[in-house]
This record gives C-alpha cells, structure tokens and sequence, in this order.
C-alpha cells in the first residue's frame, strides 16, 4: 500500500510540473488559466492522497474548499477576460 | 482485497490525472486543452474520491467524498464553458487543423452580437422602443 501511494504522488508530482511548463510557455493568458485550473485539479487529488496516506478524515474538508476556491477563481477569471480588463500576455 | 482494490483505483486516478497534464502541454490551442483537462483531470480526482472513501469506510468521510466529486462534476463544465467563451471573445487562436467554427459566420467581434442565421429583413433590424431605458 506505502508503495502504490508514493508511486500515486510521484506520477501527480510528474503532472503537476507538466501543468506547470503550459503555464510558463502558455502563449495567451486563458491558456495560463486553463493550467492554474488543472493545477488545482490536481491539488484536490494530492490532497486525497495525503489524506489516505496519513490516515487523518479531515483532509477532505480541505478537498472541498481548494474545488470550491477554484471554480471562483476560474469564474473570476473569464470575467475579467471578457471585460476587457488591462492585460499582458 | 480492499487494498487492492484501493491501489487500483489511486493508481487509475493518478494515470488520468497525468494523462491531463500531458494533453495540457501537448494539444495545440485553447479548447483541446480545455478537452483534456476539464474531462480527464475531473475523473481522476472522482477516482481518488473513491479510493478515500474505501479507505476510511465512515459514513461522515464517505459523504464529504462523493459531495466532492458531485461538486467536481457540477462544477468542471460552468467553468470550462466560460473559460472557452471568454477566449473565444478574447480572440485566441484556433487551431489550423480545425474542421468546423460555427461561429465564425454569424458572430460579430466588433459589435459582439451573435446571429441566428434565420434573419428576415424584418427581425434583422432592433428598433428602439419606448420602454427602452435611454
């Protein structure tokens, strides 16, 4: 079990610098938005892990809040956008 | 048993999840990145969800867990959506390769009216009318 959990968060680590490299190169800004989003995606799925791996339930409490957080500030962020805020790819 | 069971479903869950990641690097405009992370990275955290819950296996935990993944799958597609028209408005590139734009034709980006296609000369025109507020 240890070792499926630690290959589990290596494989997310591997994602989340992937992700990561698309927000670095991301040529426009929603392409950066859509990488933060994934990014919290996967968050909300280390965060599980952990939570399996430590074996303490109030983790998911922090599952909730971190989805909650990123769809506001996905929505926050296509406002923005559409509004035609100052930008600077 | 349970363990197994368990593994499968984290190591399943975590494969999705870094299939997202790549399809985020590796597709070629907005809305096919949009593709891979909105339906790939939602499934693997449902999958991890679960995992959590058969790993605890208390009604209270198991509750939180699958709110997650409803709230996930409520959730993922608003926010795609509006990320997608947000950067269609902002004009970002579509990929060569794409086979169809159906806006394309019918919607304006100076005036950001969008057309039917079933205009009549009648209906084409938008009269001011009384009640309008000024």
């Amino acid at each position: 079990m240890d070792i499926v959990i630690v290959i589990t968060l290596a494989v997310m680590s591997v994602s989340l610098c992937l992700a990561f490299i698309r927000l670095v190169l991301g040529p426009s800004l929603p392409d950066r938005v859509v990488a933060l989003e994934l990014f919290s995606t996967l968050i909300v799925g280390i965060i599980g892990v952990v939570a399996i791996m430590t074996d303490v339930a109030s983790f998911i409490d922090v599952t909730i809040v971190m989805a909650l957080m990123a769809f506001l500030a996905a929505i926050g962020f296509a406002r923005f956008l559409e509004r035609g805020g100052p930008r600077d790819d | 048993m349970i363990d197994v069971v368990k593994s499968l479903f984290l190591l399943s869950g975590a494969g999705f999840m870094l299939m997202a990641a790549v399809g985020v690097l590796r597709m070629p405009d907005l809305l096919t990145r949009m593709h891979a992370t909105t339906k790939a990275a939602t499934l693997g955290v449902a999958l991890i969800m679960v995992a959590v819950s058969l790993h605890f296996a208390e009604v209270a935990v198991v509750a939180r867990a699958f709110g997650v993944i409803v709230f996930l799958l409520m959730t993922a597609p608003v926010a795609a959506h509006v990320i997608g028209r947000a950067g269609y408005f902002v004009g970002s590139k579509l990929w060569s390769g794409t086979v169809k734009d159906e806006l394309r034709p019918n919607y304006d980006p100076l005036t950001h009216e969008l057309k039917s296609g079933l205009e009549t000369e009648a209906n084409a025109t938008r009269e001011t009318r009384d009640t309008d507020t000024p």
